[in-house]
């Protein structure tokens, strides 16, 4: 044991992925070495832009210890999406590769391919699809209830850096050692060290680990804010249905969490303990692994689809002008939908070989889940019955993911049949069912809440030219990508394939590519739309803060609003509360007298927890066993630390928020109101005429 | 009227309109002409079906795809339609923004659903018992034994009652029942035969079962399809159905080889590798296959890895 062992532990020259670009030049060893550059490049522009502008005291103070939801939230997304260009840039990749690799080895080597699929989808669920719900509900949630913040703002902010600490773990992958090639589910054996003694597995169980670890703490925040912090009237059958499904997500995610931490635990205990948990030899046992990851595996799916329903919900009735059709019959659907995710996680694996019974009851009970989901399809269509329907981005989204989610949810209804599980799993036909589940599903609905809801964070509304345009390449786009790979599922293309060997497959393959590329400038649409809207956010101001005529309580204060959000509590009398204060003349009017508001505190101490837990993960990955237990004592200490500081709150004297207030019905009264058929126009300062 | 005589109009005019919808035509039959041929690659799956169980599956995914066209259907119709309809530029559409409920519209939503699928749940059940893979094709006819064993990156089949054994080769005869025990000498691999029968995961330490048969003779193939490592891709066989006349000679012909498949075979065969041809073995030592799911036999690829440990 010399020193630098010591210190450095596996870590050598040879892990940097240039080292290895270097001495082995192959195309694919450039591009992981490319990928590397550009991460470190990525991250050094930024750093070094930040402190030419002189911005980090801003960013610090501003944002990164903030523990205000609204802030939160954003910053969710905005790592999110940082995230997403990786991966969907490593999704086109490997189109491209099995575009080429038609009985040729293509651009990327085995291994390196391996590692693309599986940061893709590790990636794409737990450092996309979770993160940009989980700001869309840190942001929305408390608005909707009329609710100051979430129950816990500090651990709030915890959450957010262990999750941001687990990215920081797959970037990290790009430049320093390989990644797990066992896909974003890591079954073992395959993970094990007798088979992948690397750092690949240790990244993904502790990356994986710091995101559960993240989404649980969020369930129980999410959960106890919409339980405890409802303003007064705010009774269960008035909540908004985007808070509904906020609640169950929540409710998915304590329960759901835990059975990921405790399988990827357990695989640790194998890897650096020499335990057997799921080992081949000494009474290990496969199956025990994958029990527990599919228990968590598929409420997942519904932690990542119901905050979209609820998305869908409130955009089809704004867009619509109308009351949201069957709201009992969507709270029941949604509750149901939550409560039957945990009874069919074994259709993940139909094909491991149990009886014909356990498969039936579990096939059943999968196809259960597709009546409350058509029940939703059909209420978001009454809605836009009797209704008149605005075609914005937000509502063109939300039509595309109602057609396009019923496609999916018919390969749904045939993998949930056994006998055709048994002929389609591990297939391409079962990576195009999810997909056509989650691009519909998640994506679309989270890009339809951005639209709608981005106004209401930043006080002017996105181009809807630009909004279009991405329309143009996510939707046709998503059925290139998609449609072939049912096809070529269905020809017994087995998913995960570096190298095909049919030449038939070609057209597929090709038009598979040309909608992954339609599916990047898809993304890149959405950046030159927020930039273009940056630029000609003169135009699309929005401060009197209700620019779609919309219901909810978040619509009722100025945009963006104050970090108190409600300068009084409004008092709830029915369901859509803002839209009847409208009516009734009751919005937009000064209180009888105004009280201090309390908020909390800026606090550094969610990045220190965060990234101390990240450095001691990190140690784990690469056995710098001095970092390990440093970072976690440094983690455990602040939050000791903290436990005792007893000045953690602000106060905001009532006059203050009295002034901004009045300034802001001033505001309202000197703008004018827009009829719904000129609200995209400049002429839109957020007040609307609205109807009755 | 009017729009007859707009037709009308149309027809009359249109020299370039009329080629252009020529064009069109001829586009879209010279893609529909593409998309036919590019979807003869269906027939490697099991929708080409070989044999009773694929073709039995097949038939199932034809019911359960007709009956949910029933339920996707008016979805596909409905939302862009009402959607069109009632948009705001249509001042003519009735406008009711209060209007949020009927139990009319309740049953049609809840229970229409519910009872496709109690229907289909039906069938699910019925087919899940007709077609488990555990279950013997015909009680009466004695099937062909085989043993499968998946390694990193090929399949061992061992015949147990000929004592042969091949390598990334599946023979079988055709009309005769074929009953595979399987088991995995490494990861957790899947067994698929797209057009002959759905899959079945092999694990290390346990055995797993699948029933079929093959109807005519003929060149199928088989494949992994649980990703395994970096020969994943090549991870494919042949199968072939051939008379039972040609399987008996192939048998026989087989027993000549001298290749003897033992534990010292057997640790050799297991090491990560990529066979450029299929191997046959002339005899096989009797119980190699209930050692290797005891995991009686140390693995090659353990001491290939400890190998590349004390290297690195």
């Amino acid at each position: 044991m010399t020193f630098w062992h010591i210190l450095l532990g596996r870590l050598t020259w040879d892990s940097l992925v240039f080292v290895e670009a270097w001495r082995n030049p192959t195309i694919s060893e450039i591009i992981g070495g490319l990928a590397g550059g550009v991460a470190v490049l990525g991250a050094a522009l930024l750093f070094g832009l930040i402190t030419i502008l002189g911005r980090w005291r801003y960013l610090w103070t501003v944002w990164l210890t903030s523990l205000d939801h609204k802030k939160i939230g954003i910053m969710y997304m905005v790592f999110a999406v940082i995230m997403l260009c990786r991966a969907l840039i490593e999704a086109v990749l490997m189109r491209t590769q099995q575009a080429i690799a038609i009985n040729n080895p293509g651009l990327v080597a085995p291994d390196h391919f391996a590692q693309l699929f599986s940061t893709h989808g590790t990636i794409m669920v737990f450092f996309v699809g979770m993160p940009l719900l989980t700001g869309l509900m840190n942001f929305v949630m408390p608005l909707q209830i009329g609710s100051r913040d979430v129950a816990f703002p500090y651990m709030n902010s915890i959450s957010l850096w262990l999750t941001v600490g687990g990215g920081i773990m797959m970037m990290a992958s790009l430049v320093v050692g390989k990644f797990s090639t066992g896909g974003w589910s890591g079954y073992p054996p395959y993970t094990e060290l007798a088979f992948n003694g690397g750092v690949g597995p240790d990244y993904w169980i502790w990356a994986v680990s710091l995101s559960s670890l993240g989404a649980m703490m969020t369930g129980i925040n999410f959960a106890v804010t919409v339980y405890k912090f409802r303003s007064p009237g705010m009774r269960w059958m008035r909540l908004p249905l985007f808070t509904w499904t906020t609640l169950c997500t929540a409710i998915l995610m304590i329960f759901a969490m835990p059975p990921l931490t405790v399988a990827t635990l357990l695989l640790a205990a194998d890897r650096y303990l020499g335990m057997h948990f799921f080992t081949n030899d000494l009474g290990g046992n496969v199956m025990n692994f994958v029990n527990l990851f599919w228990l968590f595996g598929h409420p997942e799916v519904y932690i990542l689809i119901l905050p979209a329903f609820g998305v869908y919900s409130e955009v089809v009735s704004a867009f619509s002008s109308k009351e949201l059709y069957g709201y009992t019959s969507l709270v029941i659907a949604t509750m149901v939908i939550a409560i039957l995710s945990f009874t069919v996680w074994l259709h993940h694996f139909f094909t491991m070989g149990q009886s014909a019974g356990v498969n039936s009851f579990f096939g059943i009970a999968t196809m259960l889940i597709g009546i409350p989901t058509g029940v939703k399809i059909y209420d978001w269509i009454w809605t836009m019955f009797w209704g008149e329907v605005r075609f914005s981005t937000s509502m063109l989204f939300s039509i595309a993911f109602m057609i396009t989610f019923v496609i999916g949810g018919m390969t749904g209804i045939i993998l949930a049949t056994p006998p055709l599980d048994y002929l389609v799993h591990n297939t391409l036909f079962l990576v195009a069912h999810f997909h056509n589940m989650l691009i519909p599903g998640t994506l679309y609905g989270v890009i339809a809440g951005y639209y709608y809801w981005f106004p209401k964070a930043f006080g002017f509304r996105l181009s809807e030219k630009w909004g279009r345009i991405a329309f143009v390449c996510w939707v046709p786009g998503f059925y290139l990508a998609f449609m072939p790979l049912y096809v070529m599922g269905a020809s017994g293309v087995a998913r995960r394939t570096q190298e095909l060997f049919d030449p038939a497959l070609r057209p597929w393959v090709i038009a598979a590519e040309i909608g992954a590329l339609l599916l990047l400038a898809g993304l890149a649409s959405l950046f030159i739309q927020l930039y273009v809207s940056i630029r000609q956010r003169h135009t699309t101001r929005v401060p009197v803060g209700d620019p779609w005529d919309a219901r909810g309580l978040e619509w009722s204060m100025s945009a963006p609003p104050p970090e108190y959000n409600f300068a009084v509590i409004p008092q709830v009398s029915r369901r859509d509360p803002f839209h009847w204060q409208k009516i009734n003349n009751g919005a937009y009017k000064p209180a009888d007298h105004y009280r201090d508001i309390e908020v909390p505190k800026n606090s550094m101490c969610g990045v220190l927890i965060g990234l101390g837990m990240t450095a001691c993960f990190t140690g784990l990955v690469w056995h710098m066993w001095w970092l390990a237990v440093c970072g976690f004592t440094f983690s455990l200490g602040t939050a000791i630390a903290r436990s005792f500081m007893r000045d953690v709150r602000r106060t905001i004297p009532a006059a203050e928020v009295e002034a901004q207030h009045r300034r802001w019905l001033e505001t309202t009264a000197a703008a004018l109101p827009i009829p719904r058929h000129l609200e995209m126009t400049p002429e839109n300062e957020g007040l609307a005429k609205w109807q009755g | 009227m009017s729009k007859t005589s707009t037709g009308l109009i149309t027809r009359a005019v249109g020299s370039p309109i009329r080629r252009l919808r020529k064009g069109v035509t001829m586009g879209l039959t010279v893609m529909a002409a593409g998309l036919l041929s590019g979807c003869s690659v269906l027939s490697r799956g099991f929708l080409g079906a070989a044999g009773p169980v694929a073709a039995a599956e097949r038939h199932e995914f034809y019911l359960v795809g007709a009956v949910m066209l029933l339920v996707i259907g008016p979805v596909l119709l409905l939302t862009p339609l009402i959607a069109w309809h009632y948009r705001l530029a249509n001042t003519k559409s009735a406008f009711r923004p209060q209007w949020g409920f009927s139990w009319i519209l309740e049953g049609l939503i809840w229970i229409p659903p519910t009872i496709i699928v109690i229907v289909l749940a039906v069938f699910l059940v019925d087919d899940t018992v007709r077609l488990d893979p555990y279950r013997p094709l015909s009680p009466g006819l004695s099937p062909l034994q085989v043993q499968a064993v998946s390694l990193d990156w090929k399949w061992l089949f061992i015949y147990p009652d000929q004592h042969i054994a091949s390598v990334n080769q599946l023979i079988l005869p055709a009309g005769r029942p074929v009953h595979v025990s399987l088991t995995s000498g490494t990861v957790m691999q899947s067994l698929l035969m797209p057009q002959l029968a759905g899959q079945i995961l092999a694990m290390a330490g346990m055995t797993t079962q699948l029933n079929f048969a093959i109807s005519q003779p003929g060149t199928y193939w088989g494949e992994n399809a649980q990703y395994n490592g970096a020969g994943f891709d090549k991870q494919k066989f042949q199968v072939l159905g051939v008379n039972p006349v040609d399987f008996n000679r192939w048998v026989a012909s087989s027993r000549q080889t001298p290749r003897l498949l033992d534990d010292a075979a057997y640790r050799t065969l297991s090491r990560e590798s990529v066979l450029s041809q299929p191997v046959t073995f002339g005899s096989v030592e009797p119980g190699l296959f209930a050692k290797i799911v005891h995991q009686a036999i140390r693995p090659g690829y353990l001491r290939q890895h400890e190998d590349a440990n004390s290297h690195g």
